[in-house]
């Protein structure tokens, strides 16, 4: 019988959602970790049952653990990460320079391949890469290193890696993003790396269409087609069709292009989801109303998907790691809020209902598929 | 070899996987640093928890207090009171009232 597992990180500890391949009857599990900001959990592609979690404390800083039994039990692994040589400088929110500090871990990324490799997005901004089941951590200090680092600024989140797309068909090539740096790429396995940029506009920056400095949100691919990449940037939804060589605007019709979650969904790789938010001093939806879109056009031309999801009244946010997509056909839409609603949808966006309506902020969702 | 009282904050213990105060055996004269030293040395989960990985220094929202004294500013290898030394009155890491 086909399943699915939600892996849902709160503000103040982790939640486990269950159900069959229906997605109507849920079964809830947590909090695991109660108390700690959980920013991310995901399971590998390899081991579905190994999943690696992100625990962050104001207090006691941060833990990373790990579960081989699909998150009954948990185990915690290493938890140093020690930038690679001299850590230098990035640009400071008054413009001077600041030296890197680590602070906790936004976004584990599993291996395609071996579940015991697995890459960690840190802030300040860094990727990590663990060979030993997250046991020890080494920077791969070529991103940091390759020459624009001391432009990076923070974001008001702060300077954050937050996404990490793993090409499935070239296993050397990394897309990673940074707030406020903008997106890289390495083709060579991390070693090196370089700004793929072009063609962002950031009115909000002195050089609007400089090399670095773009406050890139999310970043989303189809894993048939990992090519062509899709973008929430702070304002505009953006596309490359050229493994972010050159970017686009498909912002549309939207009614706001303002935004933190960008997706795609698992069978159609033209059929794009987002969920505008009204803008970077308001962080809620347009006219207090919830609504997801989506473009089956790649881009420019948006639906708005209601049903299902309150049209008024309505201000909460959906943050950049908080929308993730299932396996099954058809396709499962999930997201969560910092309300504390995770909503699903079982028919690729046509309605919705949630599955849980008071946790926590949700600071992540992630879905593993049985099928 | 003294052996020392720690009390830790609920999360700390959680991690450490026990219940109340822990007793930590000590090596030569016990200091700020002597006693986290052995406590991580016993419980490997609590690195970085406590202090800094790289600098050693506590995290800024913990502090240390024994006989009703706050020692976080202390420095680490200052010898700490004699009734901790000897077990009589407990190590006390705190987590300070702030943030939600």
């Amino acid at each position: 019988m086909s399943s699915v597992r939600v892996l849902v990180g709160t503000r103040k500890g982790a939640f486990i959602l269950t159900a069959d391949g229906q997605r109507k009857e849920w079964a809830v599990s947590g909090p695991h970790f109660g108390g700690w900001e959980i920013y991310h959990m995901k399971g590998s592609p390899v081991n579905p049952q190994r999943l690696y979690a992100s625990q962050s404390s104001g207090w006691f800083g941060q833990i990373v653990h790990r579960s081989d039994d699909g998150g009954q039990t948990w185990t915690a692994v290493g938890n140093e990460f020690t930038y690679e040589g001299i850590p230098g400088t990035h640009q400071w929110y008054d413009g001077t320079a600041h030296p890197w500090e680590f602070k906790r871990v936004w976004h584990l990324e599993p291996s395609l391949t071996d579940p015991d490799v697995v890459y960690a997005g840190v802030e300040d901004a860094a990727l990590f890469r663990s060979a030993d089941g997250g046991q020890t951590w080494l920077e791969l200090a070529g991103l940091r290193g390759h020459g624009t680092g001391p432009l990076w600024q923070p974001g008001a989140g702060g300077m954050c890696l937050h996404t990490i797309l793993l090409d499935p068909i070239n296993p050397k090539r990394i897309f990673i993003a940074i707030s406020a740096a903008g997106a890289f790429r390495t083709d060579d396995g991390g070693q090196t790396w370089r700004p793929i940029n072009h063609g962002l506009n950031s009115e909000y920056i002195p050089d609007p269409a400089a090399d670095v400095g773009h406050c890139v949100h999310r970043l989303a691919q189809h894993p048939a087609r990992p090519n062509v990449l899709f973008m929430q940037k702070h304002w505009d939804v953006m596309r490359s069709d050229d493994a972010g060589d050159n970017w686009y605007e498909i912002s549309g019709n939207l009614p706001s292009d303002f935004g933190f979650v960008v997706d795609v969904h698992a069978h159609e790789p033209n059929t794009v989801y987002v969920l505008p938010i009204k803008s970077d001093s308001e962080h809620y939806p347009p006219e207090g109303k919830l609504r997801v879109y989506r473009s089956r056009t790649g881009g420019n031309e948006w639906e708005a998907l209601t049903k299902g999801l309150p049209q008024e009244n309505c201000y909460v946010n959906v943050l950049r790691d908080a929308m993730a997509v299932d396996a099954l056909d058809p396709c499962g839409i999930y997201f969560g809020t910092t309300g504390g609603q995770v909503y699903v949808s079982a028919d690729a966006g046509d309605s919705w209902m949630p599955i849980v309506h008071d946790l926590p902020a949700v600071l992540s969702v992630e879905v593993q598929t049985w099928p | 070899m003294a052996l020392v009282r720690v009390a830790l904050p609920a999360h700390l213990r959680t991690l450490a996987q026990v219940k109340g105060d822990v007793e930590i055996e000590v090596a030569g004269t016990v200091t700020q640093r002597a006693v986290l030293d052995a406590l991580e040395a016993r419980f490997p989960v609590l690195r970085g928890t406590i202090r800094d990985h790289a600098t050693q220094e506590r995290r800024p929202f913990l502090r240390f207090f024994a006989c009703r004294e706050d020692l976080s500013h202390q420095p680490p290898d200052a010898p700490l009171p004699t009734a901790v030394a000897t077990g009589a009155e407990l190590f006390m890491v705190i987590g300070a009232i702030a943030g939600g």
